[in-house]
C-alpha cells in the first residue's frame, strides 16, 4: 500500500494528488486507470490521511500561533484555508516545585511541564523556531508527532543553548500529537518534563464547546523518596526500571486542585486535550463521576461514545468530551490507582451549579452496616476503652483476641489451633508457647525462622514478624491463644509487650 | 565541507597569534602530567574496539579564568569581542564582560572564562605554547576521582556528576578551583563548566539521538556511544551530547575550556 502511494506521488506529484481528491469528496473516482485510484480511493467517511491533508501552498499573511500554557487551550483555529503559521518556542531549564516543598530542576517547553499548547489547522505550514534559552546547560531538540519528516523535526532542531533552529512542516495529518525532545539521553529529557501537544484541527474544525483543557500526564523519577523534601535530582535507575516516584498531571503535585482545579457549570459542556508525555507509563485516565459523551481515542479521527476510562499511551494523547449535569467536585485519575493516590496522580475538576437530584440524589440513607465487622469491632473497641480505663478484664481481652486471631494467625494456626503437622506449629496445648510467655511475645514482635520442637516434633519454618499488630492487640491475641484450644495460662499485657518490643533486636528491614 | 574550512582559518588565527609575544603563559606546574594510559571510553574509537589509548600528557590543573583570557586578549587584540572575525565567534562572544578589555562587576577574575568559540579557546591555548585536550585525554582525565584513576563504576561519582545536571545554571558560576583534586591533580573536570576539545567535531552524535540502530550512522562514533550497552555512562555522554551540538564559532554561559600539551614530565 505505501508502495502504491509512493508511486503515485512520484508520479503525479502532490499537487495532482490534491487536484484529484478534492474533486472526490468521500469516495474516490475509480474511471481514470492513469491515476492508480486504488491508491486514494476513500471508503465513505476516510479523511484520507495526510494524502488528502495537503490543501496546497499557504495563503494570506503568516500567523503567530498563540501558545498557552496548561491548563489551557488557544482559541480554535477558525479559518477555512490553508496558511503559513509560525510557532516561536522557547526551551527552558526550570527549578520548580514538583510537590509541596519539593524541588526539581524541569527542562521545559516555553516554562511549563507539559509545554505550550499549539494549535494549528490541517493543511497549515508550521515554520517552528526552537529556541534554548542562554542559561540552559543542555543542548536540546524537539520531534513533534504531528510532523511528517525524519526525526519529526528532530534531525533539525538540535539546539545549543543561546541558540535558535527553524524548520518547516506541513500539517499533513489532523489530530492529537505529543511533542517531545529527543536529545540524549531521550528518556531523562522527556522524564524531565520535556514533553506537551500539538493538535492539527481537521479543516472544518471541531464543535463549539464551554470549556476546553489541556491535561498531561507524565511520571517522575528523584533520588529521593515520594514527597522528600528538598531538590531531588533525577534518578537514571528508578527510571530504567520503570518504578517512578511521581506520577502526575500537568508536571506537579496539585496544580490541578484547590484553586488551580478546573472549573465549569452545569449544562456547559467540557472538551479535554489530555497527553501522557510517559517517558514509561500507560496512563488509565478516568474522572471519577463523569461519563465521557465521546472519546476520540488515540487522539485521532474517530470517537468512541460512552467510556469510563480511556487508555493514553505513552507518547499519546486523547480527547474527551461530556456534558456537566450535576455540581460537585470530579477527580481526575490515572485509574492505575496507587499511582493516584500515593504518587499524585490526581487533579479536580469542580462544577458550580444548582443540584440535580433527578440526575443525582446525594445521599438519601445513611444508616450503619457493618455486618460480621460490627460484632469484631465492637468487641476490640470494648477492650481498648477497658484498657484504658484500668478495668481490662481476661474475658475481655480473650474476645478481642479471638477477634484478630481470626484472619491474622487462623491462616496458619489454624482456627482451632492445631497448626498443620510438619508445617506449622500447633499452638493447642503447645509445650513452646505456654513455658515462656516472653518467648511467645518475641515470636509475635519478631517473627520466628528456624528449628523449633514444639510437642516431641520439629519445625523448621518461618513465621514473618507481625509489625502491622499494636501493642494491645498482641496482648489480647496471646491473651486468647493461652486460654483457648484447652490452654489455660495468665492473660498478656500491653505493657509487657512493649518491654519485649524495646528489649530485643529488630531483624533488618522489619518494621517497628 | 564545515570542518575543512574549520582546518583552514584555525591556522589563519594560529599565524596570527604566533607573532604576538605570550601573554599570560603558564607555568609547567599548573599543569598536571597524565598517561599515557588504554581505557574504556564511552566512545568506541572504531567498530569492535572499546578501548582507547592516550599518550603522556599535561593537563591544566584548573579550566582557564577570565583573568587569563584578559591578559590574553590584551595581548592579542585580534580576540577582542569588537574585534574578533565573526567567523570565529558570534556575536554573545564574551559578553559577560564588560568592555573588550575589562570584565566589571559580573566577571570575577578567578571564574572560569566563558562565552568562548572553539577558535578563540584554541587561539588562547597556542598563545600558551600549548592546544586543547583531545576528547580521550578529557575523558580518560574526568573519569578519575580524589583516589582512583577510574572512578567510573562508582554510583557515587555519577551522582556528583548528575548533581550538576540538576542545577539550572541562574546564579553566578563560582571560581575555579574550589572542587577537590582528582587523583591526577586536576580540579574542575566536573561540576562547574562545560570545556571545549580539540576534536569535538569528531564526536558527531547524530543530531537524532535515537538514529543509534541506522547503519548510516555507524560512521559518527557517537552513533555506538548511544548505544544501550553504554547507557550507564550517560553522564559522560550529555557532555558528548552538548559538545556534538556546537559550532565552532558557538559560546555559550556554561562552556569554557583548559589548555593540555604533549608529554608532560615522565613519571
Amino acid at each position: 500500500m505505501t508502495r502504491i502511494t509512493n508511486a503515485v506521488a512520484a508520479t503525479f506529484g502532490v499537487a495532482a494528488i490534491t487536484a484529484l481528491v478534492s474533486h472526490a469528496p468521500g469516495l474516490a473516482p475509480m474511471a481514470s486507470a492513469e491515476a492508480k485510484p486504488a491508491a486514494v480511493a476513500l471508503a465513505p467517511g476516510d479523511t484520507g490521511g495526510s494524502l488528502k491533508g495537503d490543501f496546497g501552498p499557504p495563503k494570506g499573511a503568516p500567523i503567530k500561533a498563540v501558545l498557552t500554557s496548561p491548563p489551557h487551550v488557544p482559541p480554535a483555529v477558525n479559518r477555512n484555508y490553508p496558511a503559513k503559521v509560525i510557532v516561536e518556542l522557547e526551551v527552558r531549564e526550570v527549578e520548580k516545585e514538583i510537590s509541596e516543598g519539593v524541588k526539581y530542576t524541569f527542562w521545559t517547553f516555553g516554562g511549563t511541564v507539559p509545554g505550550s499548547f499549539i494549535r494549528v489547522r490541517q493543511g497549515d505550514t508550521v515554520e517552528f523556531h526552537l529556541r534554548n534559552h542562554p542559561s540552559s546547560k543542555m543542548p536540546h531538540n524537539i520531534d513533534l508527532h504531528g510532523v511528517t519528516g525524519p526525526g519529526g523535526g528532530a534531525t533539525s532542531s538540535f539546539t545549543a543553548p543561546g541558540h535558535e533552529s527553524q524548520f518547516t512542516f506541513k500539517a499533513l495529518n489532523q489530530g492529537l500529537y505529543v511533542y517531545h525532545c529527543a536529545t540524549a539521553p531521550v528518556g531523562m529529557h522527556v522524564a524531565n518534563g520535556m514533553y506537551g501537544l500539538i493538535l492539527v484541527e481537521p479543516p472544518g474544525g471541531f464543535p463549539k464547546v464551554d470549556h476546553e483543557f489541556y491535561v498531561m500526564q507524565g511520571d517522575f523519577y528523584t533520588t529521593g523518596k515520594y514527597r522528600e523534601k528538598g531538590l531531588q535530582p533525577f534518578d537514571m535507575q528508578k527510571a530504567i526500571d520503570e518504578n517512578p516516584t511521581y506520577v502526575l498531571f500537568n508536571g506537579a503535585e496539585g496544580a490541578l486542585v484547590g484553586d488551580n482545579a478546573l472549573k465549569a457549570k452545569t449544562g456547559e459542556s467540557v472538551r479535554m486535550y489530555i497527553g501522557n508525555g510517559g517517558p514509561n507509563l500507560v496512563s488509565s485516565f478516568h474522572v471519577i463521576g463523569e461519563i465521557f459523551d465521546k472519546v476520540w481515542f488515540e487522539g485521532g479521527t474517530r470517537y468512541q461514545e460512552n467510556v469510563q476510562t480511556t487508555l493514553i499511551p505513552a507518547g499519546g494523547s486523547a480527547i474527551a468530551e461530556f456534558h456537566a449535569e450535576v455540581p460537585g467536585s470530579y477527580v481526575l485519575v490515572d485509574h492505575s490507582l496507587f499511582r493516584a493516590f500515593n504518587k499524585g496522580a490526581l487533579g479536580i475538576l469542580k462544577i458550580d451549579g444548582e443540584e440535580n437530584k433527578l440526575v443525582y440524589s446525594g445521599k438519601e440513607v445513611d444508616s450503619v452496616y457493618l455486618g460480621d465487622y460490627a460484632a469484631e469491632q465492637g468487641v476490640v473497641a470494648a477492650a481498648a476503652s477497658a484498657a484504658e480505663s484500668g478495668t481490662l478484664t481476661l474475658e475481655q481481652q480473650v474476645k478481642a483476641g479471638e477477634a484478630r486471631y481470626t484472619g491474622t494467625c487462623s491462616v496458619c494456626h489454624q482456627a482451632n489451633g492445631a497448626g498443620m503437622e510438619g508445617v506449622f506449629p500447633p499452638l493447642a496445648q503447645s509445650d513452646y508457647l505456654m513455658t515462656d510467655k516472653k518467648r511467645s511475645i518475641a515470636v509475635v514482635v519478631n517473627g520466628l525462622t528456624g528449628k523449633v520442637d514444639v510437642n516431641g516434633k520439629t519445625y523448621d519454618s518461618v513465621m514473618p514478624p507481625m509489625s502491622q499488630l499494636t501493642d494491645d492487640e498482641i496482648a489480647n491475641i496471646l491473651t486468647y491463644v493461652r486460654n483457648s484450644f484447652g490452654n489455660k495460662g495468665e492473660a498478656v499485657t500491653a505493657a509487657e509487650v512493649a518491654e519485649v518490643r524495646k528489649t530485643t533486636p529488630r531483624p533488618a528491614g522489619a518494621a517497628h | 565541507m564545515f570542518i575543512e574550512h574549520q582546518g583552514w582559518l584555525a591556522g589563519v588565527a594560529v599565524a596570527s597569534v604566533a607573532t604576538a609575544m605570550p601573554a599570560s603563559a603558564q607555568s609547567p606546574a599548573s599543569r598536571a602530567s597524565i598517561g599515557p594510559a588504554t581505557f574504556a571510553s564511552v566512545l568506541a574509537p572504531g567498530a569492535g574496539v572499546k578501548q582507547a589509548t592516550v599518550e603522556r600528557y599535561a593537563l591544566d590543573r584548573e579550566p582557564v579564568t577570565n583573568a587569563q583570557f584578559l591578559a590574553f586578549v590584551q595581548a592579542h587584540p585580534q580576540w577582542q569581542r569588537d574585534r574578533v572575525a565573526k567567523l570565529f565567534a558570534e556575536p554573545t562572544y564574551l559578553s559577560q564582560w564588560a568592555g573588550a578589555t575589562t570584565l566589571g562587576d559580573k566577571a570575577r577574575p578567578n571564574q572560569p572564562v566563558t562565552q568562548v568559540s572553539w577558535y578563540a579557546a584554541r587561539a588562547y591555548c597556542q598563545a600558551q605554547g600549548a592546544r586543547l585536550p583531545t576528547w580521550y585525554e578529557w575523558e580518560y582525565a574526568a573519569a578519575a576521582d580524589e583516589t582512583r584513576s577510574d572512578a567510573r563504576q562508582d554510583p557515587v561519582w555519577k551522582e556528583r556528576i548528575l548533581g550538576w545536571y540538576a542545577q539550572t545554571s541562574g546564579g553566578a558560576l563560582p571560581d575555579v578551583g574550589r572542587t577537590p583534586a582528582n587523583v591526577h591533580g586536576v580540579r574542575d573536570l566536573h561540576g562547574l563548566v562545560w570545556e571545549w576539545v580539540e576534536d569535538y567535531t569528531g564526536l558527531m552524535v547524530s543530531s537524532d539521538s535515537r538514529n543509534q540502530g541506522d547503519p548510516e550512522k555507524l560512521k559518527f562514533c557517537g552513533a555506538s556511544a548511544l548505544s544501550a550497552e553504554n547507557r550507564d555512562e550517560y553522564a559522560v555522554l550529555m557532555r558528548v551530547a552538548m559538545l556534538s551540538a556546537l559550532e565552532a564559532n558557538y559560546t555559550t554561559a556554561n562552556l569554557g575550556f583548559r589548555c593540555a600539551s604533549d608529554g608532560g614530565t615522565q613519571p
